[in-house]
This record gives C-alpha cells, sequence and structure tokens, in this order.
C-alpha cells in the first residue's frame, strides 16, 4: 500500500539572481515499510525532496499526498500537526536537546502528542533498550558517542508512533562500526514496526543495505531501482 | 516539559546567564535601595515635622496663620483642651501661646517665633525635650526666666548655657516690653530651618513679660494614636469647631506631601530608566540563546513543535532568567534595607546640607511589601515583553534551512 505519491514535483529557488531548479518533476510512489535510500550527487536535490516529503518546505508545483492527504496544500498549523504525528525524522547532526537525557529526548516527542508522563516514560525506555541503549537512559547527549546519539536520534523519530522516518544523511557523521550498528537496528525497526524509513545520502554502506535506492540527477529521478 | 526544557535552558550557558542575572540582581537592589533611601528620607522628614513641630493636626484662630501675634487667641482653651481630648484617635493635646519676636544678647540679635509652653504637657505631644544638647529642658531653677535656644540660633547669637537674651516682644497693650531670660539649654534637631527661629520659654513668663489672658492660647497641637486617623479626626474637628481653623499636618507643612510625591516621581523614573536598561540587556542575552541554537529550534519546529510552544518556551526562558535575578536582586534589598533600617546609615559627612534642609543625616531606608510585590510584577512584565523579539526571531526561522545551520 502505497504511503507517500509525489506528483510531478518541482522547486525552484528564485531568491539568487539566477533561479536554481532543485526539483524539475519528481514523480514518486512510496510503499509502507520500504527501506528507502535517495542517493545522488551533492546539489542533486536529495536534501530538498526529502524536505518536500516531511513537509518542510513546500513545492514551486506539483503535490506531495501522504497516506492520502495532500501536505502541499495544508497550513502551516495543521503541518506543523501533521509533521508531530505521521512523520519521525533523523538528521545528519543527530539534532538532540543537549540540556535534556537521552530518556527525556524521546519522551519529548510524545509530551508535544499529549502523551501521559507515565506512558512516556515507559515507552521511552523501550525504545531506548531496542536502540541498544538501556545503560544511557539518563545520559545527556553530550556523554553519548556519535552513534549513540544518532541511535537516540532514531528512538525519538520512532516515539511517536510515525508513518514513516525519513533521515537525512543519517551515517554522515559515524565511523563504519556506529554505521553498521545504526543500519542494524533501523533494519530491525523496519521489520518489527513495519516502519518506513526512507533516506538521503551518498553512503555507499547505507545504499548496500537498502532495498530500494532512487538516484536523483539534476532534480530529476535518474533511477529507481528495487533489490530483491 | 516546556517548563522543564526552559528552565534547563536558562543554565545551557552558565556564565551568560549569570552575567544577566547578576546586571538584573544589582539594577534591582540599586533601584530599591535608592528608593528605600529616598522613602526613608521623607518618612523620617514626615515623622520628625508630625513629633517636634507640627503635631498631627493644629487649632488656631483663622487669622492667626497670617498674623501669628497675641492678638489672635483661642479662647478658654483648658476647657478646648479637655473637649478635644474626649475624641477618639487623639492620643495628646497640649495648647501653646506663640508670637513673634525679637532675640538679642549684648552681641546681636535675631527675629524669632516665641512659643510659650507648658514644659510637661509639651513633652506629651513634641519631643524636643529628646534633642537638648547643653543644659537642660527646664529642669534647673535659676533667679532669671528660663529660656530653650536651638544650637543654629545659639551660634547665630554667640550664646551659650547660662547666657542672657533679652527678648523683645508686643504687650497686649500694643506696648513693645522687654523681658530677661537665661539659656537653660540648647537643643538641636534635624532640621536647622526649624530649629532657628524657635525658642521656648515657659507659659506663664510669656503671660507675666505680655500680660496675656491665662485662659487663652495662641495654638493647640493634638497628637494622634496614629497618623491615617489624621483625616477623619480633622473632619471631625472641623464640623465640631466650625469657627476654627482646623489643620492637618499635610496643609500645616503642604510641602512635606509634595516631597512625598516628588520622591515617588523620581523613583518611577528611576524604575522606568532601570527597567528599560534591564530589557535591552535581556533581549540581547535572549537573541544570542535564540541565534546560538537556531538548528535545535529549527529541529523542535521541524519534528512537531507548534509556533505557540516555542514562543512559549523563549518567553519562559526569558522569564525565569528574570526571575533569578529578581529573587537574588530582591534578597540583597531586603536584608540591606532591613539592616539599614534598623541601624541606619550616618552621612555625616553632608550632614550641614541635609539638614540645611529639613533632612536628618541619619537615613533609615525604608521599604514597603508592596513596593517589593510591584517590583517583581514589573520585572516579570519587562521580561515578558523582552521576550518578545527574540521569540518572534525564533518562528521566523525555517525548519528546513535551520536543520542545517552551522552550530
Amino acid at each position: 500500500m502505497s504511503i507517500i505519491t509525489t506528483t510531478d514535483l518541482h522547486k525552484v529557488y528564485s531568491e539568487t539572481k539566477i533561479p536554481v531548479r532543485a526539483l524539475n518533476g519528481i514523480s514518486i510512489l512510496i510503499n509502507e515499510a520500504e527501506f528507502t535510500a535517495i542517493v545522488g550527487p551533492s546539489g542533486s536535490g536529495k536534501t530538498t525532496l526529502l524536505n518536500m516529503l516531511g513537509g518542510l518546505d513546500t513545492p514551486t508545483s506539483g503535490e506531495v499526498h501522504i497516506n492520502g492527504t495532500n501536505i502541499t496544500g495544508l497550513p502551516s498549523r495543521r503541518l506543523i500537526d501533521f509533521r508531530l504525528h505521521n512523520i519521525g525524522f533523523v538528521f545528519q547532526s543527530f539534532n538532540l536537546i543537549p540540556v535534556l537525557t537521552a530518556r527525556e529526548n524521546v519522551e519529548f516527542i510524545l509530551q508535544l502528542q499529549g502523551v501521559g508522563k507515565n506512558e512516556r516514560q515507559k515507552r521511552a525506555i523501550e525504545l531506548l533498550e531496542a536502540v541498544g541503549l538501556p545503560d544511557k537512559i539518563d545520559n545527556r547527549p553530550g556523554d553519548l558517542s556519535g552513534g549513540q546519539q544518532q541511535r537516540v536520534s532514531v528512538a525519538r523519530a520512532l516515539a511517536s508512533k510515525p508513518r514513516f522516518i525519513l533521515a537525512d544523511e543519517p551515517t554522515a557523521n559515524l565511523d563504519s562500526k556506529s554505521t553498521a550498528e545504526l543500519l542494524d537496528i533501523m533494519m530491525k525497526m523496519n521489520d518489527q514496526y513495519k516502519t518506513t524509513f526512507i533516506f538521503s545520502t551518498h553512503d555507499s554502506r547505507v545504499m548496500e543495505r537498502a532495498r530500494r535506492i532512487i538516484t536523483i540527477e539534476d532534480g530529476k529521478v535518474a533511477n529507481d531501482e528495487m533489490k530483491s | 516539559m516546556i517548563w522543564f526544557v526552559a528552565w534547563r535552558n536558562v543554565w545551557r550557558n552558565k556564565l551568560r546567564s549569570l552575567v544577566v542575572i547578576l546586571a538584573v540582581a544589582l539594577g534591582l537592589f540599586g533601584t530599591l535601595f535608592m528608593i528605600a533611601l529616598s522613602n526613608g528620607m521623607v518618612e523620617q522628614k514626615i515623622d520628625a515635622s508630625i513629633n517636634n513641630e507640627i503635631s498631627h493636626i493644629q487649632i488656631h484662630q483663622p487669622e492667626f496663620m497670617q498674623d501669628q501675634s497675641l492678638a489672635f487667641s483661642l479662647d478658654s482653651a483648658n476647657q478646648l483642651e479637655a473637649e478635644i481630648s474626649a475624641v477618639p484617635g487623639i492620643k495628646t493635646v497640649c495648647s501653646r501661646i506663640k508670637a513673634m519676636a525679637m532675640a538679642s544678647t549684648a552681641v546681636t540679635g535675631a527675629g524669632v517665633m516665641v512659643n510659650g509652653i507648658d514644659p510637661e504637657k509639651e513633652k506629651t505631644v513634641t519631643e524636643i525635650y529628646k534633642f537638648i544638647i547643653e543644659g537642660d529642658y527646664f529642669e534647673s531653677a535659676g533667679k532669671s526666666a528660663p529660656i530653650l535656644i536651638s544650637k543654629k540660633l545659639a551660634t547665630k547669637l554667640k550664646a551659650k548655657i547660662g547666657s542672657k537674651i533679652v527678648i523683645t516682644i508686643q504687650h497686649t497693650s500694643g506696648e513693645l516690653v522687654y523681658g530677661l531670660f537665661r539659656v537653660s539649654g540648647i537643643y538641636k534637631t534635624a532640621n536647622t530651618v526649624y530649629d532657628e527661629p524657635n525658642i521656648f520659654v515657659k507659659k506663664t513668663d510669656l503671660i507675666a513679660l505680655t500680660g496675656y489672658d491665662s485662659s487663652k492660647a495662641s495654638e493647640i497641637a493634638i497628637l494622634l494614636d496614629n497618623v491615617e486617623q489624621t483625616d477623619p479626626v480633622t473632619d471631625k474637628l472641623k464640623t465640631r469647631y466650625p469657627a476654627l481653623s482646623v489643620l492637618p499636618w499635610k496643609e500645616l507643612e503642604p510641602i512635606l506631601l509634595a516631597l512625598g510625591s516628588m520622591i515617588d516621581q523620581m523613583s518611577y523614573f528611576l524604575l522606568i530608566i532601570i527597567l528599560f536598561a534591564m530589557a535591552f540587556g535581556i533581549i540581547n542575552t535572549m537573541m544570542m540563546a535564540v541565534l546560538e541554537r537556531t538548528r535545535e529550534l529549527g529541529m523542535l519546529m521541524a519534528v512537531g513543535m507548534n509556533k505557540r510552544k516555542v514562543f512559549l518556551m523563549i518567553m519562559l526562558e526569558t522569564i525565569f532568567l528574570a526571575l533569578v535575578g529578581t529573587f537574588f536582586g530582591i534578597l540583597i534589598s531586603a536584608v540591606t534595607i532591613h539592616y539599614t533600617g534598623l541601624y541606619g546609615i550616618n552621612f555625616a559627612a553632608w550632614a550641614e546640607g541635609y539638614e540645611s534642609w529639613g533632612f536628618s543625616a541619619f537615613v533609615y531606608p525604608s521599604l514597603y511589601l508592596g513596593f517589593y510585590i510591584g517590583m517583581t510584577v514589573l520585572v516579570i512584565i519587562t521580561a515578558i515583553i523582552s521576550s518578545i523579539y527574540p521569540a518572534k526571531k525564533a518562528l521566523r526561522f525555517n525548519p528546513a534551512a535551520a536543520i542545517r545551520e552551522d552550530a
């Protein structure tokens, strides 16, 4: 069942003297429980596409439908609420709240969703255990390695039980061991919770593990390969 | 949890937050202490004027205030005193004979206001007896009639204890008469403006000199149980004695009230300046706090934190920062004002200047509880207003761009 559909997405940045065409007519369809990598050279439009899928940016033309909802037409307030309940984010630089512990970082999303304290704590601990950080629950991000921080990010992204998780170059700041561990965890979550993962990456280690690879070049889909 | 995160965010950059907290605390302390000092000075001035000079209420013949002569007297003063004493709220009452005169020594002379008093009764209304610095308060017996003069007048007349002073005054018959007095005491209050002209003699001696009717008096001075009763008791006495002039201290010394208002206005002006300075300090700090967290705020908005919550978080951070500063500012102020209010501050080096304006050089700062509460509320309002610009700045972040900002 398709979870994301984009129709003829165009994005032109007109702020500069010469307008930049970041997306040039992208139409893709992503199904539930996919483990998809969006790849391409720098400046190809990967991040722009990811931002469109996450409702963080609006296309110049075209539409993004998530689970039947056209998010391009949603007003800002509803879009924020939509993101909170439907999309999980994992960022390249982890972007955890440094003043909160690992558990509190995971709980924060649940608190925004209005989940009660006991349930929040229970779910945060479960998820941190699931990503292999049972002993780091009360550590702040500054006390964690890059790999551990990214695992907390994954736990945070999963906390809100999103329809899919968007990960923008999640392994860019990780060493090989941490990358492997992170990918193992994400694949486990993909299998266990049937959560859809979409990455933007040019990390070959991620591409090797992805089940589908969409290659973007010059703002267009150059290749869309489904691995068996 | 937003409150919790906001509180933790305050301590993210401890040094910067402590600098702002210190600035708020010191700004507040400076303002509160200055206001307490001014307030204390004015309160002391009012208390001193009431207790040493004018009492809470005075009663005269209406013409007396324009022409302070023996011609305008209250009849049956003793009976009047007795009637007034029975009015609820009145603590003590005493009558005086007052007249302008000339005091002369062998060296020089000066215009004075002679106060003919009953020394023991006067003690119950004014506290001049507490300010005797040389000699005594009509206690020693001598051949000549005793006179109490101020230090200021003594210096001017080059008089000392035992010096002879001739008082030239108008007799009730209209003739000028001369009376010999001997200085028995020298007093000094904090108000040299009051001290200089006022001399005190026994009522009986003044009656003997001027031929004044002993059943009369120039004024009746009234001391109340507390200052708050001034208006109701004044109204009551005005109703009871419509033909007489019943004046509360505010009308006897309108400058006291004006002084209070002037100090209030200056305090508010000072307060506004300090709050403005505080606001800019807070805005500057919060702008730094917001701009250095661009990526984090972008992330929060990306993952679903709505604008209202982002705004609330920044506002709470600002309020917490200001509140911690306010707490310490008020704590330091309260302790200092309480301590100095008990033991006073001696501005001895400027005593002459203070006293020439009628203020004591020994100041007891004072501030009522309501001012601390009002100040806290004002700081919170300032913090809320100060947080608007940084918070709005945060709301303008584009999450997609903010997330990719360099840390």
